[in-house]
């Protein structure tokens, strides 16, 4: 079953055209990376998905549903779609639980008691139950990192979209990050993930996507992908980061 | 004769210095809250609002932070009225506080809200929120505790600034000092009381706002900065 679907989806920044055109549909429970250089469109594509950026012309839809701000209100667009960011955004000035707990109560009005005890979950899933009373501060990017999926988790989306969410850990950290993620591609979590990590994308994605300039360049099963590339950009991008 | 202190001189007015204490205290600590919460309505729309409303908002700004206080007060006591709004001096001194220290605090704001990064305005709509629930929620304590000294600074200004009330008859502790030199002719006795008073109140200010900072801020602690 087709999960997210973007037609013909184009977007410019000024006289800029960062995607020309992108043709993407993800079922329900896989798992897509997308790969490419800075600059080929990748993040931009990942953030029309969630509307941070609005794309000019074509059309996404999930769950068959129209994504607009005509078509789907912010409360609907986030229990569509949950999204963590390179630099994690967890809110500084708010405990790991309150993090986690301050969308559902404000935005879907749910009880404290229900909320809390979603939040004693899904921090339980990334492995940090016994941080629910720290600040962001006292943890590590790891951490932090890991309590931004949570934060994401806890609205429970049908799919995340995960910007280069290792990129800004250090080398030590990153596993902990991934080892989360393929957990959840194992409950069957649709996940859409920009990456440079190419192994994690190889061993886990069921799709990888290479993005060149604006446009879906080649896609596939990972292992044929990174294997036999068609092209001559992805042979070139893949000799140049493995 | 050459000149002698005698501070016991001041002892009959008591009374009246009392009075001009609480008239500045209450004055301050109202306009202060009154102040700063105006200041995160302006802050706000100036930068989500429509675009003649920001305009509209940016006039005030910067019509306050580019006119004396006094002519400010003066216009709002002497000149209103000509418009048929009669305010008394409490009031008015009341609102010019009010509307000066806003317009300050707004901008102040505005440099703190800018500075908290876009990042967590993001996060809160990946979340769902509005614009409204993101500023309350998200934006509004980390941007407060980045401009909070100059926060500070500018209310401390503001309670000095109340000394000029005085001058549309409103019984703070300067018009008290005046009232008691034009008795007893004691002027070098009652302006140095009143300025140690006034300096007092200075540093009770901006020991208090670090004592609710320090309440309010506590997440800081421990931030590896």
């Amino acid at each position: 079953m087709t999960l997210v679907c973007v037609d013909n989806v184009h977007k410019a920044f000024g006289d800029l055209e960062v995607l020309k055109g992108i043709n993407l549909s993800v079922a329900q429970g896989e798992v897509v990376a997308i790969i490419g250089r800075s600059g080929s469109g990748k993040s931009t594509l990942l953030r029309c998905l969630n509307q941070l950026e609005k794309h000019d012309s074509g059309q996404i839809t999930i769950a068959d549903k129209k994504l607009d701000a005509a078509s789907m209100s912010p409360k609907e667009l986030s229990e569509n779609v949950g999204m963590v960011f390179q630099s994690f955004n967890l809110f500084p000035h708010k405990t790991v639980g309150e993090n986690v707990c301050l969308a559902p109560i404000v935005v879907r009005g749910e009880g404290k008691a229900d909320v809390e005890k979603i939040a004693h979950e899904v921090l339980e899933k990334v492995g940090l139950s016994d941080k629910y009373d720290a600040y962001p501060a006292q943890l590590s990017g790891g951490q932090q990192q890991r309590v931004a999926i949570a934060r994401a988790l806890a609205m429970r989306p049908k799919v995340m979209l995960c910007d280069e969410v290792t990129s800004a850990l250090d080398p030590e950290l990153v596993g902990e990050v991934l080892r989360v993620l393929e957990t959840l591609a194992a409950e069957g979590m649709t996940l859409i993930l920009v990456t440079h990590e190419m192994s994690f994308a190889r061993d886990v994605a069921d799709r990888v996507v290479f993005m060149h300039e604006g446009r879906i360049h080649e896609e596939g099963a990972p292992g044929e992908l990174f294997a036999a590339p068609q092209t001559a950009e992805l042979k070139q991008f893949i000799s140049a980061v493995l | 004769m050459g000149p002698t202190l005698d501070f016991l001189t001041l002892l009959p007015y008591v009374s009246e210095l009392l009075k001009g204490l609480t008239t500045t205290v209450i004055l301050t600590v109202v306009t202060t809250l009154t102040g700063l919460a105006l200041a995160v309505v302006v802050a706000y729309m100036r930068a989500n609002a429509q675009p003649w409303v920001r305009w509209g908002l940016g006039g005030y700004v910067e019509l306050t932070r580019n006119t004396p206080f006094i002519v400010q007060l003066f216009f709002i006591f002497f000149g209103l009225p000509g418009l048929g709004i009669k305010i008394d001096a409490i009031t008015a001194a009341f609102i010019a506080m009010t509307l000066n220290l806003a317009a300050y605090s707004a901008e102040i704001l505005r440099a703190g809200i800018s500075a908290t990064a876009k990042g967590q305005l993001e996060a809160g709509r990946a979340l769902g929120m509005t614009t409204l629930q993101s500023y309350r929620h998200v934006v509004l304590v980390p941007a407060f505790a980045r401009v909070y000294p100059a926060l500070i600074s500018q209310s401390i200004i503001v309670m000095l600034g109340s000394a000029v009330v005085s001058q549309i008859s409103v019984f703070d502790l300067t018009y008290a000092a005046n009232f008691i030199q034009s008795r007893n002719f004691r002027s070098f006795e009652v302006y140095l009381l009143i300025t140690l008073i006034y300096l007092l109140l200075a540093f009770g200010m901006r020991r208090s706002f670090m004592l609710v900072g320090k309440r309010v801020f506590a997440y800081q602690q421990g931030e590896q900065r």
